[in-house]
């Protein structure tokens, strides 16, 4: 037998966690936590997304080349994010060096036309 | 295989293995492979939108939290226990293949369908209909007026694109399902061979995972206050 036929009891406790994880980050967004609110969110979709790829789409019983497929999609969005952020959240980090400034020219809107 | 097509007796393109395939688990495993790697390169599509996302909500915080206030949380809360629901039946609809039903195959894929569109709906009639009239469709319609109106906009146009490219994947599924729904009907279908089916429940989950990401980014960032 090549596929395993979970049973539909499983997916239904899968979905009843799933329900409850949604009212949980539904409730959380109302507590003020600063920047944890979007820290906590993340993790809770990190949890159900699991729930969902591990029994929804029965990853827990798939063999290792597409397992290997999976791990690689998440690994690629992980270079393109961390060299992206990487980049944006440390423009700042380092002043510019004297001489660079002074070489920006920045461009003047053009003069309004004198009216006739 | 001849050998395989023999032991059946189905026609040539009935066939339970194709015949570049030694058996079924290859058959299988061929699919699931390469329905996984569309799905890779769909990661990269949202994972890029979702990139410039959080480079933009970091840059004007308080303005993606403003623009996020005045979507309904509650119904961004309903329409994603209306796609859990619709990933429950898929869920199920697999199952009922995989076992040989065809009536509650055909059942739980129309309840997929129907489910999906009861999200449409919402999505298109109540939410966007709404946002519309609010003035809060930068391009067609913006009338916000409070601070930082500009990066407001930016965070509707992030919205629209977001919500936009994933009511698009749902529409697409809905087709798919639609043939699917046709071939179950005409008994296209048996415990031997469902590949279909499966791999339209690893598209329709894959978009109900991007909605469990869309629902925190867009409803609940400027809930808390």
């Amino acid at each position: 037998m090549s596929e395993h036929i979970a049973s539909q009891k499983l997916y239904f406790i899968v979905f009843f966690s799933l329900l409850c994880l949604t009212l949980l980050t539904w409730r959380i967004a109302y507590i003020d936590l600063g920047r944890w609110n979007m820290v906590v969110a993340l993790l809770i979709s990190i949890c159900k997304t699991g729930l969902v790829g591990m029994f929804f789409m029965h990853l827990r019983w798939s063999t290792s080349m597409v397992r290997l497929v999976v791990f690689a999609a998440i690994f690629w969005l992980a270079i393109m994010m961390t060299l992206t952020l990487g980049d944006f959240f440390t423009r700042n980090a380092v002043s510019h060096p004297q001489g660079w400034q002074a070489s920006i020219v920045v461009p003047q809107p053009a003069a309004p036309a004198p009216p006739r | 295989m001849i050998a395989s097509r023999r032991k059946y007796k189905l026609h040539n393109s009935q066939a339970v293995v194709a015949e570049q395939f030694d058996d079924r688990t290859q058959q299988h495993e061929a699919s699931s492979l390469g329905m996984w790697i569309f799905l890779a390169t769909e990661i990269m599509f949202f994972g890029a939108v979702l990139t410039a996302y959080t480079v933009y909500r970091n840059l004007f915080t308080s303005a993606f939290e403003a623009g996020s206030h005045l979507l309904n949380a509650k119904i961004g809360a309903l329409n994603t226990a209306v796609l859990i629901c619709s990933s429950l039946t898929m869920a199920l609809a697999v199952h009922a293949a995989q076992t040989g039903r065809r009536k509650r195959l055909m059942a739980f894929l129309v309840s997929t369908m129907l489910l999906g569109g009861v999200f449409l709906f919402i999505k298109f009639f109540i939410e966007w209909t709404h946002d519309y009239k609010e003035g809060l469709a930068p391009g067609l319609h913006f009338t916000y007026a409070g601070p930082q109106a500009g990066h407001v906009a930016m965070f509707y146009c992030f919205y629209f694109i977001l919500t936009g490219i994933h009511a698009i994947h749902m529409i697409v599924g809905e087709g798919v399902m639609a043939v699917l729904l046709f071939m179950a009907w005409r008994g296209r279908f048996s415990e031997q061979w469902y590949n279909p089916i499966e791999m339209m429940g690893l598209y329709w989950h894959f978009v109900d995972i991007i909605w469990i990401f869309l629902f925190p980014f867009l409803y609940l960032l400027g809930a808390h206050f």
